[in-house]
């Protein structure tokens, strides 16, 4: 009777893991549960905090899943028309966005806010990529030209929200893609050199408040009640963790509320608190091996567009983390950058589950296109 | 060529796998540099870290200054805090909200609209520590709430200071009016530092001086270290750096003059504004209707909220700076002033007023038929004739009108001390270039100009800009930026900083042109349009009475107030000033809808003039001010 039962059991099971990369999968799970755990100490008055955590998780899960099952030659139809909405809705946040604090980022959608710029994260990638790909056999410095314009105006949007945090990022993967499309060094270093040479300007340009987090990283006592205080903070809740951690729910830095927005952005000072260097160096291998299998996957993808796409997205994972451990141990300025599969938050997560499931559908289908 | 393409597809794979290599290179040597950085914080500086940590038991509680209080220019309290009670629900630490808010009913009052507003508050603030669900409790709800805590996590009671304004709507526009802080000042505070200032500070000033002066009266927060024991709570105070109070501001504001305005314009709608000639200080500023600075005290109720703001008679907007009209023949006499100035009239010359006046083939009719006959500059302001300067218009040509009443302020911004002040339109060509895309639009033609001369058209002010270019006549040309604090005293030290006048301009106009206008101003009063409204006044003043149209009337149309829907009528409008030889007061009234100038507007400069010459309380007042006291006993006993 049971045993008439497996083998349609098993089938399903078959089809549910069809197009799912395990390494990448195994990788994603542990981050999950670490991040859970960590959600869990910092949050532990709000047991709730948690079990959305884990909602959210289902979801993103779900997402990944799905996009997994999709084609990269059908994800390259979503370009085109996932980065003029992004462009639109980037616009329209602009100008009837609401406000909070003190940004102008969410866009009223019946019952619910939504943030366009996080929707740039994947869909400007796709949309270079595509773009390359399109113009693969042609390629001239006028594309790159044209692609550094696709790249720059949204990224120019995001910047007037203001969210430097989220313009970083999004100007990152863009630049990844472009770097990987061929830009020949001559040009790169060109910009690079025209880069250094604008960044007076660029502080000239800056909000205060920017210019003061950027100041304050390098002297943070100067301002210990206002901008410093989330550096001097998680400083010392890294620092006091020391080699081997104080144990799971027992850092004191976190527990007596002295990280500020410690279930989100800061997550990981709370980690680094209870878990030390021999966790963070943990944590620093299983990003490393998620980026790694990504670039694997990038290496062996069937066409530019979806190797492109590959690249750029792992970058992306790597850029996220790196982003934030650098900003959590005071060598990077405040920025809004979550920590990746582990800060809480319903948009970070299903951004980049569905990063992964891109990932793990050029994966399975390397073979099968032939350009 | 297919072979080519291919081996360039190769070549093209290998150059990706080679960025592959040095991305994953860059990967590697970038989190190198976070491995070593966190090397160096958990290992080499371990200790050090530890013991700040071990440290990091003192918490630095903020603690709030006292607002500083808001002062008329006889030291009469017109905004001031007393404490009370509020019940604050720390939402990160409330697993049930709902239900603990249904707990707390049963111990205190907790009407439907205080959960509503509650509700509102947590979806507007993100990652708030505490938010009140109850202000102002009793002194029993306070026991009754004390005696049951140990029920309640994460909801506390807090001895806060809340603002009170016992003048309650007299003033309103003056005072402003506190809100909860947002994200908007937020986003200020972040831009200017002062965002450490205002925590533990829940209400900032929204508008009126409250806004304006915010910097003043919201003081220093003062810090307290406070140890803490490993769950987290205060054992002991360490050190306390004490909160500096917030400065007192001493409006130049007359409270009773204000009281007297307000009563006078009963229930109708329009704004006043009075000033010292002689230094710009504003003695009265009135927008009707007004509003309560009560209600926004401890956050407003949305039903409140949404009654303020969709009354169509807009009572959260300050006619008195940001509502702009047509100043209708108020301007006269500032048209005079440019005749004479330019040599474009002198006091003998007249003409011939037929009841029209015809340019081009269309006649601008005078308010008067038949017209006033033989008039001079004199009798043309006492009788307000409309042909003469229609004329004089003209004559004088836009470019020489807008060039002169620039001098005056008019279509600038006072730069009185208060946010939201409108711009105004003085028209001149320029301007309508600049506010017209069409070319057909954006051309000047005569026929405009010649409305102009009797503050018709384009012409658009705010009732300050009125008042200020009325007290800069009176004064012989001396043009005071308006405002509305007189001094601003340390409530600690004592040390008084004074806001000395500031001209910001002397017009160029000869005293015995200035004197003769006032002349005429006066003869208004006595023998003109005015006569009525100030027969028998035992002071000599000066003034001029107008009329807005709201709708344009065809050519040979007569208005008829009858047949014209209330919100149509013509505006009524008064400028005034006294004592003549030297003024000590200057005021523009404005009463929408009000019909002639004579009829509402100018009986309530009388009042106003009356009391503040005079000290003549007008009915109804008396009892008012008898009950505020009362009122006010009561409170502070």
């Amino acid at each position: 009777m049971e045993l008439a039962l497996l083998p349609p059991l098993r089938r399903i099971g078959t089809r549910l893991a069809e197009g799912i990369d395990l390494t990448l999968l195994v990788l994603i799970l542990i981050l999950s549960m670490l991040g859970l755990a960590a959600l869990f100490s910092a949050t532990y008055e709000t047991p709730a905090r948690v079990l959305n955590q884990l909602m959210n998780l289902g979801f993103a899960f779900a997402a990944m899943w799905l996009v997994a099952q999709v084609p990269p030659q059908t994800l390259m139809r979503f370009a085109l028309p996932a980065y003029a909405i992004g462009i639109v809705l980037l616009i329209a946040v602009a100008l009837f966005g609401d406000v909070i604090n003190g940004a102008r980022r969410w866009l009223h959608v019946g019952l619910t806010r939504f943030q366009p710029s996080e929707m740039m994260k994947l869909a400007l990638p796709l949309m270079l990529a595509w773009y390359f790909h399109k113009n693969e056999s042609t390629l001239r410095l006028r594309n790159f030209a044209v692609a550094a314009l696709l790249l720059v105006v949204p990224v120019a949007l995001i910047v007037r929200q203001p969210d430097l945090g989220t313009a970083a990022l999004v100007a990152a993967v863009g630049f990844c893609v472009i770097f990987f499309a061929g830009i020949s060094w001559r040009v790169l270093g060109l910009l690079g050199g025209l880069g250094l040479a604008a960044l007076p300007l660029a502080w000239s340009m800056m909000h205060d408040y920017q210019r003061r987090r950027i100041l304050t990283l390098i002297d943070p006592t100067q301002d210990p009640l206002g901008a410093g205080y989330h550096i001097i903070q998680s400083t010392i809740a890294v620092g006091s963790g020391g080699p081997w951690g104080k144990g799971w729910l027992n850092g004191t830095q976190s527990h007596l509320e002295f990280i500020p927005e410690r279930h989100t952005d800061f997550i990981f000072a709370v980690f680094s608190e209870e878990f030390g260097l021999i966790g963070n160096l943990a944590l620093l291998t299983l990003y490393a091996l998620l980026i790694a299998r990504g670039l694997m996957i990038a290496g062996t993808a069937a066409t530019v567009f979806a190797r492109l796409l590959a690249a750029s997205i792992s970058l992306m994972f790597f850029t996220y983390a790196f982003v934030n451990m650098g900003m959590v141990s005071g060598i990077l300025p405040v920025v809004g950058v979550p920590l990746p599969f582990l800060s809480y938050g319903g948009t970070a997560l299903l951004t980049l589950f569905i990063g992964a499931g891109i990932l793990m559908s050029v994966q399975r289908h390397r073979q099968l296109v032939q350009s | 060529m297919r072979l080519a393409e291919l081996r360039n597809q190769e070549r093209e794979m290998q150059q990706f796998q080679l960025r592959l290599g040095i991305a994953a290179l860059a990967v590697l040597a970038a989190f190198g540099i976070l491995a070593a950085r966190f090397f160096y914080l958990q290992v080499i500086q371990h200790s050090v870290y530890q013991a700040k940590a071990e440290e990091n038991r003192i918490s630095i509680v903020p603690v709030s200054p006292n607002r500083g209080l808001i002062l008329d220019r006889n030291g009469l309290v017109i905004a001031r805090n007393y404490s009370g009670y509020t019940l604050e629900i720390f939402p990160r630490r409330v697993a049930d909200m709902e239900r603990t808010i249904d707990e707390l009913a049963e111990l205190v009052d907790i009407q439907p609209r205080d959960r509503v507003r509650f509700r509102k508050l947590v979806a507007e603030t993100r990652n708030a520590e505490n938010l009140p669900i109850r202000n102002r409790l009793s002194d029993e709800e306070a026991a009754r709430f004390a005696a049951n805590r140990y029920r309640f996590e994460g909801v506390e009671i807090k001895a806060r200071l809340f603002r009170q304004y016992p003048y309650a709507e007299v003033g309103s526009h003056v005072t402003g009016y506190m809100g909860r802080v947002d994200q908007s000042d937020h986003g200020r505070m972040e831009e200017d530092g002062s965002f450490a200032n205002y925590r533990g500070t829940d209400y900032i000033g929204k508008a009126g001086v409250e806004a304006s002066y915010e910097n003043e009266l919201h003081g220093t927060t003062g810090f307290e270290q406070i140890e803490i024991d490993a769950a987290g709570r205060g054992i002991r105070a360490l050190s306390r750096t004490p909160s500096q109070p917030g400065n007192n501001v001493t409006l130049t504001l007359d409270m009773r003059l204000q009281q007297v305005a307000e009563i006078a314009f009963g229930e109708r709608r329009g704004a006043l504004v009075a000033v010292e000639p002689s230094s710009g200080g504003v003695l009265a500023l009135v927008s009707k209707p007004g509003f309560d600075p009560n209600l926004f005290v401890d956050g407003i109720d949305p039903q409140d909220w949404a009654d303020l703001n969709n009354n169509i008679d807009k009572p959260l907007n300050n006619r008195a700076i940001s509502g702009t009209y047509p100043p209708g023949s108020t301007f006269k006499p500032f048209m005079a002033l440019a005749a004479l100035q330019l040599g474009k009239r002198t006091p003998r010359s007249t003409i011939h007023d037929p009841g029209y006046f015809e340019f081009g083939g269309r006649r601008f009719r005078d308010s008067k038929a038949g017209g006033h006959g033989v008039v001079d500059l004199y009798k043309s302001i006492v009788v307000s004739s409309d042909t003469f300067y229609y004329q004089l218009a003209n004559d004088m040509g836009i470019d020489a009108i807008a060039g002169f009443m620039k001098h005056f302020g008019f279509g600038a911004r006072t730069g009185i001390d208060l946010q939201n002040e409108a711009l105004g339109v003085l028209p001149s060509p320029e301007w309508k270039m600049a506010r017209f895309r069409r070319p057909e639009q954006q051309k000047w033609y005569a026929g405009e100009t010649i409305s102009i001369g009797i503050g018709q058209g384009y012409n658009a002010f705010t009732p300050v800009q009125l008042a200020q270019a009325m007290a800069a006549l009176s004064g012989g040309g001396a043009l005071y930026r308006p405002r509305l604090v007189a001094h601003i005293d340390n409530a600690r030290s004592g040390e008084r900083r004074y806001f000395e006048p500031e001209l910001m301009h002397q017009i160029p106009v000869r005293a015995e042109h200035v004197e003769f206008v006032k002349q005429a101003m006066a003869g208004v009063m006595k023998e003109g349009t005015a006569a009525r409204s100030f027969a028998s006044a035992t002071y000599s003043s000066g003034g001029k009475t107008g009329t807005a149209q709201v709708i344009a009337m065809k050519q040979n149309e007569k208005y008829d107030e009858k047949k014209v829907d209330e919100r149509l009528r013509d505006h009524s409008l008064f400028i005034a000033f006294a004592p003549l030889a030297s003024p000590r007061i200057a005021l523009a009234v404005i009463v929408e809808n009000g019909g002639f100038g004579a009829r509402t507007a100018a009986p309530i400069a009388r009042t106003v003039l009356d009391y503040f010459l005079l000290g003549k309380v007008p009915a109804g007042m008396k009892q008012a001010t008898a009950e505020d006291e009362a009122a006010e006993k009561q409170e502070s006993d």
